[in-house]
């Protein structure tokens, strides 16, 4: 190593890593049961990705009409295409009514009915009675939920004195030779000191890896880093090859537009003028399920019906809604077409395209937050000391395709679950177990590496050309073609990480090397998601290939389970779906044909 | 007259020029505040050249385009890139805005961009908030309540009530108000400044928070809220086309009724 580097201790019962929607909820419930807890993240809390979110939060409060958490149960079900774990879909669907209940308690800005209630809109694959009617599930505050959510938690977390330490970049998992995660290693940007927090439980909340892709609606700060820190500790990441489309984010920038558009009464047009969603859904249209409109809009771009001057997108429509609609409940996507699309929404229709946006995939859990892996033969053995929340777990409730509305009430579920679990699991204030002294020798290691990394390459054109691999060659569709040639070029682009470079060489808030580091912890599962698609030889929800058109329940109906090592060679495994209910309150869904 | 000097090492000095590498027809400068705190020296305005038909359209676009292509030292925070967390926060051509909302077809000339004024830069665009930060948790910006609430239904609010919230929750606390505030430069040890004061306001006219007295208690102080001036910088700047000084102008009223 070329430097000594000093390390300062702290020590936590638990250490909770993201300040998103899901970090938030988990720290503050921590915190308020008595343990001490430690949240540390990369950027300050607000700035956080769930920020972004606009539609809504799902829960069968029935404001506007009857609604009962076992359709929502049912609808979740079918929207996974049957990959969601049944157990915690039902456990997400009941405890949805009471964590939105408590969200307006705490002060989200929900907007409101006549009555005074909490406003609730049609979303995408949400129905009612089983798939028959059209449900209003998604509870919203305009199109700004996730940003009203976001900055209600966090007001909660300064209320209970959370800790908070803000802008510290987490570089790994401190794992000892018995498999127990005892903490996690962190830099702080503003002095480049490092910090190793001890825990008895390190809740990795750390998001999705959007920017795996060239074009997303993710923040550039969406890297996965836990999910990589996860990898790096020998542990499998569940179901990489599930990426969600989003139907409607802007040709060009690719920002958000919110699926509450089409829940408002906003459709979808392509050249022809055509409402072309009614052939390809003629019962849900415009509001089926994300993937299903994905691949239609796909299908439409590839048949010469685009728009455009290179006929490459679809228009999205809501000058019918009138003004009064779009002030009320669309406001914020109103100056985002405003800003990125150059339209004034009353008028005219949005360009939009299907848009990288969620990862279903992550760090595998059970329905209380804690990792689990595939150990002799079990499936469901428990990594002591790791949780996994948010959208950087897979718990799994979203299969292999999330519905819209589904993720915020994922977070703030999943975020007090692990609260939940962690108080029963850990004892406020006991002892830490010693640690070997070399324990974060290879934590710092690589740290170092990319410290003096003097190589011939930027950081910026090996993510770039990641990026544009994935984006060609995992995109909507896939074919085992495409898929093997984008193999092949990703390991070449993994293997120029090795001879990066970076020019920034203090300490102090080097964004050169964090965004090396991202970049390392990108390509890690990128590779975890190509070699997984190509692996799964069916079509499921978000995963749509060519040469397998057809879901196949015989051979796939299975979670893939994927380790990737150091030069992002990638082994597989499996873990079965939970085809069992948590009670006896609903029953079990088997697979059938999923038709919108 | 009463004379002041400056600090050494606030004296900004011309910094490396970068021209274009190879040719393009739609050339434009971009000059960026340069500190770094590890070399001691001052800090420093760098020019780097970009060909904007090979660029995004925001200045984000054109300060990514720098660490990406030319520099990858420059210093930024940025995440969302569609003006909704508020991290790009920046003084872009003598306005503080957001670097990803910013097109650059509005500035004519040089893109000219320094940190947030008047607060501790950490290094080049990245400005200490640390401070900021604190006066909003001190406002206690958290719903608060007497009576319990209902234990299985939302607490009831009419949508006039809910309606006097807009224009206010939807702050990002991206801090370009409060940056642009000259009586925030000087004094903002004690006055809360724009942003904190509208989160107040926020709290104090939702119609379910219970804690109105104790709120206004809090803020009447000559300095946490009289050092307001209606200069209204802060409504003339924000990106997100709040106003500020309304909300200010609204606590006011209301300390004034309740005497």
């Amino acid at each position: 190593m070329s430097q000594e580097y000093k390390i300062t201790e702290h020590e936590y019962d638990v250490v909770v890593v993201g300040a998103g929607g899901a970090g938030l909820r988990a720290t503050f419930g921590m915190a308020q049961k008595g343990l001490k807890t430690a949240c540390i993240t990369k950027v300050f809390p607000t700035r956080s990705h769930t920020v972004a979110a606009q539609g809504g939060i799902s829960a069968a409060l029935g404001n506007m009409g009857k609604d009962d958490w076992r359709w929502h149960m049912y609808d979740t079900i079918k929207g996974s295409d049957w990959l969601g774990d049944q157990d915690a879909i039902e456990y997400m669907c009941r405890e949805a009514i009471p964590a939105i209940i408590e969200l307006e308690h705490y002060g989200v800005p929900f907007s409101r009915t006549d009555k005074g209630e909490i406003y609730q809109r049609p979303f995408g694959g949400m129905t009612t009675n089983y798939g028959e009617g059209v449900a209003q599930r998604t509870c919203a505050a305009a199109d700004r939920t996730g940003h009203a959510i976001l900055h209600t938690l966090y007001q909660q977390a300064l209320k209970h004195d959370a800790e908070f330490f803000i802008e510290y970049f987490a570089l790994d998992l401190i794992m000892d030779d018995d498999g127990v995660c005892r903490g996690v290693l962190a830099l702080k940007m503003d002095d480049g000191t490092l910090h190793l927090f001890r825990s008895h439980m390190a809740v990795m909340a750390t998001g999705g890896y959007g920017r795996s892709y060239f074009s997303c609606t993710s923040a550039h700060t969406c890297t996965g880093d836990g999910n990589a820190m996860v990898l790096r500790a020998g542990l499998p990441l569940q179901d990489m090859e599930f990426v969600q489309f989003h139907p409607t984010g802007i040709y060009g920038s690719g920002c958000l537009i919110t699926e509450g558009v089409r829940g408002e009464g906003g459709y979808l047009s392509n050249s022809r003028g055509e409402r072309f969603m009614e052939r390809y859904a003629p019962s849900a249209k415009d509001l089926a399920s994300r993937d299903v409109v994905s691949r239609a809009m796909t299908m439409e771009i590839n048949a010469g019906n685009g728009v455009g001057d290179e006929a490459d997108h679809l228009y999205l429509h809501l000058e019918h809604l009138g003004t009064d609609v779009i002030e009320e409940r669309l406001p914020g996507i109103a100056e985002s077409a405003k800003i990125f699309a150059g339209v004034d929404v009353t008028v005219e229709p949005i360009p939009v395209i299907p848009t990288v946006h969620y990862n279903m995939g992550g760090i595998p859990t059970n329905y209380r937050g804690e990792v689990v892996t595939l150990k002799d033969g079990d499936p469901d053995t428990i990594v002591p000391g790791l949780m996994a929340i948010g959208e950087a777990a897979c718990v799994s409730v979203h299969g292999a395709n999330r519905l819209g509305s589904n993720s915020l009430l994922d977070l703030v579920v999943f975020g007090r679950s692990a609260a939940i679990r962690a108080a029963e699991l850990v004892k406020a204030g006991s002892n830490h177990k010693s640690l070997n002294e070399n324990i974060c020798d290879t934590a710092i290691a690589r740290l170092d590496k990319f410290r003096n990394a003097k190589g011939a390459h930027k950081t910026a054109d090996i993510r770039l050309a990641m990026q544009k691999i994935m984006q060609i060659h995992a995109a909507v569709f896939r074919t085992g073609e495409t898929m093997t040639a984008g193999i092949e070029k990703l390991q070449e682009v993994q293997e120029s990480l090795a001879d990066v470079g970076i020019s920034d060489r203090s300490l102090i808030w080097n964004t050169d090397l964090m965004e090396a580091m991202e970049l390392d912890n990108l390509l890690m599962q990128a590779a975890a998601t190509i070699h997984g698609a190509n692996n799964r030889e069916e079509s499921r929800g978000g995963h749509a290939r060519e040469d397998f058109p057809d879901r196949d329940d015989d051979n796939w109906h299975k979670h893939s389970l994927m380790w990737v090592d150091e030069k992002a060679g990638v082994k597989f495994d499996y873990r079965p779906v939970h085809m069992y209910t948590l009670t006896d309150e609903v029953d079990m869904v088997p697979p059938k044909k999923r038709v919108y | 007259m009463a004379e002041f000097t400056l600090p050494k090492n606030s004296v900004v000095q011309s910094g490396k020029h970068f021209p274009l590498d190879g040719s393009g027809t739609n050339i434009r400068q971009v000059e960026i505040y340069r500190w770094d705190p590890d070399t001691g020296d001052n800090p420093r305005v760098d020019t780097y050249e970009i060909d904007l038909d090979d660029c995004g359209p925001m200045v984000l676009d054109a300060l990514i385009k720098v660490k990406d292509k030319i520099d990858s030292s420059v210093t930024f925070r940025r995440s969302c890139r569609e003006g909704i967390c508020g991290s790009c926060a920046m003084n872009i051509n003598g306005t503080n805005t957001l670097a990803c909302t910013k097109d650059i077809s509005d500035i004519k000339g040089a893109i000219k961009i320094y940190p947030l004024p008047h607060m501790p830069v950490v290094k080049d665009l990245v400005a200490d908030l640390t401070h900021f930060y604190a006066q909003y948790a001190s406002i206690k910006p958290w719903l608060q309540t007497q009576t319990p609430p209902p234990p299985d239904k939302e607490r009831l609010q009419s949508k006039t009530e809910r309606k006097k919230i807009d224009g206010l929750y939807e702050c990002i606390m991206c801090a370009c108000c409060s940056t642009s505030c000259p009586s925030y430069w000087w004094n903002s040890d004690r006055y809360l400044g724009p942003a904190v004061l509208l989160q107040a306001y926020r709290w104090l006219v939702d119609s379910r928070d219970e804690n109105k007295g104790e709120r206004l208690d809090q803020l009447e102080d000559p300095f946490k809220l009289y050092r307001c001036h209606t200069i209204m910088n802060c409504a003339q700047t924000c990106p997100k086309g709040l106003n500020p000084a309304k909300a200010i102008a609204g606590i006011k009223n209301m300390l004034m009724q309740r005497k």
